[in-house]
């Protein structure tokens, strides 16, 4: 529960490289066009491999067609594309003025520098020790990326790389959170990076049967709450947030996004990958987010979901927003994003927050395509086709995200 | 095989280049590596193992600390690769 002793945290800043786009303009503006990201994967590695799955939704703007040279070398792709998110996300904050001990960074990652790792064992097996680079593990680190933003922004106020799978984006966000809340910071820049499109991660998630094998049209692939989904896209990028306490950004006449209202993080308890299928988990993490952010399922207009396009996660999401929200459910607008960006895995809880605060900003929420035929079990107002217009007026929303391992976390944002 | 001090230098300064986007005319026998070039320990260990890949020198680890100038660089390549 928010009190008078704790600071609000308010979004003033957003930076992205996604599957739809370089940042975040054309990020958003992909997304209420309905633009799907995935496409067949052009690499001399699935052929080689003979892969079960050929596509992947991979970022719109190669990194190294952003960075220098040198700075490319030294980081991983994941480290590029947090570095690339970071310098928008501060730029559209207006390079803010702050104290660097009272700046914090929060970057996740599901998965780490698993390019950087993999590449260093071909290295150590075809050419030996001497031929490892030194950089190899300052790189391979998940925390690599997170180390990278804050010394590009000079920030040290604390530095946090929660890992929790596909929760760890928004895990990072709620760390923000808490970090100003508390008082030990006045900014977080704060979300998450994944770049694993590589035969490695890709041939793991297919052996789970958890990607989608619609080798034939990648476009039509991620197709949340579709009678035929048939698993998830695998994606990448980064986007970041910067959180900041309402006075500090009152105090320098910053633009306001959002607010950041609530956040709760649960656990399952119930197995290494599979959800809950009753959701219970699920819908404790966001009625504890709800009260932490003092609302009632009737003030919440929209929900930017996990919904990855899995046949068991998908239902098992929904069962989770009806157990809490209720009736009030029924006055949701839910977005699936991922049906457009594939997963993003350790960055889809960050993208998904970003999507969230610009719905609310702008009042416009962004469709959910590839639904032909609605699955029966998912008695909810799904966006389909088109964007959808927000009500006027104070309103709220939820976003979702779960991991691997019974992480469920739920953020809640409120119109500025 | 005798290498020139000039095609070291040169072959030296493009694998700086490489590493660090030092420009390969600032790369000069009386610079130093750390305070002039301002290259630090993780990229000097880098541009060492190409160097000895490029010249097929071994350059023990601890003798990097000996090798303070890019001219201190080009005369232990210059007696390594003789002795090879």
């Amino acid at each position: 529960m928010a009190t008078d002793t704790q600071h609000r945290v308010v979004v003033t800043g957003l930076g992205a490289t996604t599957p739809l786009g370089g940042d975040v303009p054309s990020t958003w503006q992909a997304a209420l066009a309905g633009t799907p990201g995935a496409h067949t994967m052009d690499h001399p590695w699935v052929e080689k491999y003979d892969l079960p799955v050929t596509f992947a939704a991979e970022v719109a703007v190669p990194a190294k067609q952003v960075l220098s040279r040198t700075e490319a070398r030294r980081l991983d792709p994941a480290g590029q594309m947090a570095m690339i998110a970071a310098r928008e996300a501060w730029k559209d904050a207006g390079t803010p003025e702050v104290d660097p001990e009272r700046l914090g960074v929060v970057v996740a990652s599901g998965i780490g520098g698993m390019w950087t790792l993999l590449d260093a064992y071909d290295t150590l097996r075809e050419r030996g020790p001497r031929r490892v680079g030194p950089l190899t593990v300052p790189m391979l680190i998940s925390n690599g990326p997170a180390a990278s933003v804050s010394i590009e922004l000079g920030a040290k106020g604390g530095v946090q790389t929660p890992v929790s799978a596909c929760a760890s984006g928004a895990e990072a966000v709620a760390a923000g959170l808490q970090m100003i809340r508390s008082g030990r910071a006045d900014i977080v820049v704060a979300g998450g990076c994944e770049a694993c499109t590589h035969p490695l991660p890709i041939a793991g998630f297919a052996a789970m049967q958890a990607l989608s094998t619609r080798n034939d049209s990648p476009e039509t692939a991620s197709r949340p709450y579709d009678t035929t989904r048939d698993g998830f896209v695998l994606g990448e990028g980064s986007g970041l947030l910067v959180l900041e306490s309402e006075e500090h950004a009152r105090a320098r006449g910053a633009r306001v996004y959002a607010v950041l209202a609530g956040a709760s993080l649960t656990s399952d308890a119930y197995h290494i990958a599979a959800p809950d299928p009753e959701g219970t988990g699920a819908a404790r993490a966001m009625s504890l987010a709800l009260a932490d952010a003092d609302l009632t399922p009737g003030d919440i207009s929209h929900l930017n979901a996990h919904a990855t396009s899995t046949p068991i996660g998908d239902v098992a999401e929904a069962k989770a927003v009806r157990l809490a929200l209720g009736d009030a459910a029924d006055g949701v607008a839910i977005s699936a994003t991922k049906s457009m960006t594939g997963h993003l895995l350790g960055a889809a809880g960050a993208l998904e927050s970003i999507f969230t605060v610009l719905a609310l900003h702008h009042r416009l929420a962004p469709p959910t395509i590839n639904i032909d035929d609605l699955d029966p079990e998912i008695d909810l107002d799904i966006i389909r086709k088109d964007a959808r217009i927000l009500p006027d007026g104070d309103i709220a929303a939820l976003n979702n995200s779960f991991g691997f391992g019974g992480h469920n976390a739920a953020l809640v944002f409120r119109s500025a | 095989m005798a290498l020139s001090e000039q095609e070291i230098l040169s072959g030296l300064a493009e694998i700086v280049n490489t590493v660090t986007e030092v420009p390969v005319e600032s790369v000069e026998p009386g610079k130093t590596f750390t305070d002039d070039l301002e290259i630090d320990s993780l990229d000097m260990m880098q541009i060492v193992v190409d160097a000895e890949e490029r010249f097929g020198v071994r350059i023990p680890d601890d003798e990097v600390k000996n090798l303070k100038t890019v001219g201190d660089a080009i005369s232990y390549i210059q007696t390594a690769a003789t002795a090879a």
